[in-house]
C-alpha cells in the first residue's frame, strides 16, 4: 500500500539531534533514576544498554515525556521538554512502546492498533491504512482479527510495536521489545530496526548485546543514571579483551565498558 | 524506456510466452521477458495474444484464478459496527465493570427506599447519590484498574479532555438510575445532583494530586464513615443532605472543578500515585 507523502514530511529538519539532553535528571518515586545524563542521538537505531536498574526505563519515560524531567535541559525533535511545552503536537511524532504494555484482551490486534492510532490523533480517514501498514510491518496480517487474549508472548510485543510505529514516529522508543520473540522472530525483527532507522531516531533498550550488534548503529550504555559510552557497535567490540567476562566480543567490550566505570 | 533499437520479439514468440509453451527454450523465454519490459509495443502484442484467448491460456488464467479465490479470505473481515468503534472512544472496556457497581448501588438503594420507605430517616437514594458515580470515576484514570494506562498517558489525546469523557459516560449511567429513584420519593432533584457532582468533580480534583483511584476511594469510604453509617444507625437525619446544604455543595463542586482545571496537566504524565 503506498502511502501519500504530506508537505510536513519533506521538509527541512529544524533540528540538529532528534534527542538532546545535557545534565538530565528524572526521578522514578523517590530514586533519582537518571542523574546527570548527557545524550544526543540523531537518526538511525540506537541500542540502549545497561544493567538492571541503571534507568533505563525512566530515560525512556522521560524521552516518551511521561515523566518530567526534575533537572537539566532535555529537546525532543527541536522541542524543549522543559516547563511547558506543546505535548500534543509533539507527542503525535512520537511512537513508545513500554516494557510492561497492558492491553485490553478482547480487542482484536486490528482494533488495539486502531484504538491507539485514535489517540495518538491520527487523521481519520488515514486510520484504516495506517493500521493495516503497521500490522503488516510487524507481520501479524494473519492474526489481525484475532483476539489480543489469544496471541502469545512474542505476538502481543509485535502487536505492541505495531500501535508504536502505526502514526508513522519520527521518534520511536522501545523499551525491552525483543523479549518473548522467539530467533527467528528476532531475526525480522531486527530487519525492521533496520527498515525504521532509516529515515527516524529509534531507541532501543535491551538485555540482549548481540541484538545491539546485529541491529544497531550506534550504542549508548548506561550505569547509575549516567551514559558511561556512546558509539559505535565496533568501539564496543574493541573495547573488549580478551580477558574480560562474556561470550562474545560484543560481551565482552560491555564487560570492559561497565567495569571500567566502575573502577573510576 | 521505450526506446528500444533492438530486434522486436515475433508474434509467435509473444505468443508462446504467454501460454507458457514448452517449446520455447528458456533463454528464448527470458530474452522476450526482458524485452517486454521495455518495448511498449510488444506489451501491446503481449496484450492482444491475452485477449484474443487460446484454449491453454485460457486454462492457465483459470487456475491462477481458482487458486488466487481458495486463498483470499472468505468474508471481509468481520470487524465491530462503526458504533462500537464510536463508544470505544468515549469509554475504554475496563470501565465498565466499575460502572455497572456503581450503578447497582444507585438501583439496590432505590429498591430498598421503595419496599421499606419508612426504614431510614433519609431516602437511601440520596445517601448513595454522592458515592455512585465514584466507583466508575476511579476507573477514569488509574494506572492500576487501566491495563492500557501508560500507552494512553504517553498519547497525544491523554489529558482532561478523555478523562471527561470518561467521567461523562460514567455520569450518563448513574444520573438516570439516581433521577428516577429520586422522582419516586418526590425529592428536590438538585438535593442529590449536587452532591453527586460535588463528588465527582472532587474526586477528579483531588485525584490530580493523589491519584483518582486514590482519591475516590478516599472520599467514598469518608463519606461511608461519617454520612451513611450514622444515618443508618438512626443517629439522626445527616445535616449536609438537606435543602440548606445547597450552596455548599455548589461552592464545593466549583471549588473542584477550578482546581481540575488548573491541575490538567498531571492527566498527561506518569504518577506513582495514579
Amino acid at each position: 500500500m503506498v502511502r501519500a507523502v504530506n508537505p510536513t514530511e519533506s521538509a527541512p529538519t529544524r533540528y540538529a539531534w532528534e534527542v538532546q539532553a545535557s545534565g538530565l535528571r528524572v526521578r522514578a518515586g523517590k530514586r533519582m533514576a537518571v542523574d546527570g545524563l548527557d545524550l544526543r542521538l540523531g537518526t538511525g537505531v540506537h541500542g540502549l544498554l545497561g544493567p538492571n536498574g541503571a534507568g533505563k526505563t525512566t530515560l525512556i519515560r522521560a524521552l516518551a515525556t511521561v515523566l518530567h524531567p526534575a533537572g537539566g535541559n532535555l529537546e525532543l525533535l527541536g522541542v524543549p521538554v522543559n516547563g511547558r511545552p506543546d505535548l500534543r503536537a509533539l507527542r503525535r511524532r512520537l511512537g513508545y512502546l513500554p516494557q510492561e504494555f497492558g492491553y485490553y484482551p478482547k480487542f482484536t490486534v486490528r482494533e488495539f492498533v486502531e484504538y491507539m492510532a485514535w489517540l495518538k490523533e491520527v487523521d481519520k480517514q488515514d486510520i484504516p491504512g495506517a493500521v493495516q501498514r503497521a500490522i503488516e510491518r510487524v507481520g501479524l496480517a494473519d492474526r489481525a482479527e484475532d483476539r489480543m487474549k489469544t496471541l502469545s508472548g512474542g505476538m502481543l510485543r509485535r502487536a505492541g510495536i505495531a500501535q508504536a510505529v502505526v502514526n508513522d514516529p519520527d521518534l520511536l522508543l522501545l523499551d525491552e521489545p525483543t523479549v518473548g520473540l522467539d530467533p527467528a522472530q528476532r531475526l525480522e525483527f531486527r530487519a525492521l530496526l533496520r527498515a525504521l532507522g532509516e529515515r527516524s531516531c529509534v531507541l532501543v533498550s535491551t538485555h540482549l548485546v548481540e541484538d545491539v550488534a546485529a541491529a544497531c548503529s550506534r550504542v549508548v550504555l548506561m550505569a547509575s543514571g549516567r551514559s558511561v559510552f556512546q558509539g559505535t557497535p565496533d568501539e564496543v567490540v574493541a573495547a573488549g579483551g580478551t580477558d574480560d567476562v562474556g561470550d562474545s566480543p560484543m560481551e565482552r567490550g560491555y564487560s570492559a565498558l561497565l567495569a571500567a566505570e566502575v573502577t573510576r | 524506456m521505450t526506446d528500444n533499437t533492438g530486434a522486436h520479439a515475433s508474434r509467435a514468440a509473444i505468443a508462446a510466452y504467454a501460454t507458457g509453451d514448452p517449446a520455447l527454450p528458456a533463454a528464448a523465454e527470458w530474452a522476450v521477458e526482458a524485452h517486454l519490459e521495455t518495448c511498449a509495443d510488444c506489451r501491446t502484442h503481449l496484450a492482444d495474444a491475452v485477449r484474443i484467448g487460446d484454449p491453454t491460456l485460457d486454462s492457465a488464467l483459470r487456475r491462477v484464478w481458482t487458486e488466487l479465490d481458495a486463498r483470499a479470505p472468505r468474508t471481509p473481515a468481520p470487524g465491530r459496527p462503526a458504533w462500537s468503534r464510536w463508544a470505544r472512544t468515549w469509554a475504554p472496556p475496563t470501565l465498565a465493570p466499575r460502572l455497572t457497581t456503581g450503578v447497582l448501588v444507585a438501583l439496590v438503594a432505590f429498591l430498598v427506599d421503595l419496599i421499606a420507605p419508612e426504614h431510614t430517616p433519609t431516602p437511601l437514594v440520596l445517601l448513595v447519590a454522592p458515592v455512585a458515580p465514584l466507583f466508575g470515576v476511579a476507573a477514569a484514570w488509574s494506572r492500576r484498574l487501566d491495563p492500557l494506562h501508560e500507552l494512553t498517558a504517553s498519547t497525544p489525546r491523554a489529558g482532561l479532555a478523555v478523562v471527561l469523557r470518561r467521567t461523562a459516560v460514567v455520569l450518563a449511567a448513574v444520573i438516570p438510575v439516581l433521577a428516577v429513584a429520586g422522582a419516586f420519593t418526590g425529592l428536590n432533584p438538585a438535593l442529590w445532583l449536587l452532591p453527586c457532582l460535588a463528588f465527582t468533580t472532587g474526586a477528579l480534583a483531588l485525584g490530580t494530586v493523589f491519584g483518582v483511584d486514590r482519591a475516590a476511594l478516599g472520599l467514598g469510604l469518608l463519606w461511608t464513615a461519617l454520612v451513611i453509617a450514622p444515618t443508618l444507625m438512626n443517629l439522626g437525619a445527616p445535616q449536609p443532605l438537606r435543602q440548606a446544604g445547597l450552596p455548599g455543595w455548589a461552592i464545593a463542586a466549583a471549588v473542584a472543578a477550578v482546581v481540575l482545571t488548573a491541575r490538567a496537566r498531571s492527566f498527561t504524565a506518569l504518577s506513582d500515585k495514579n
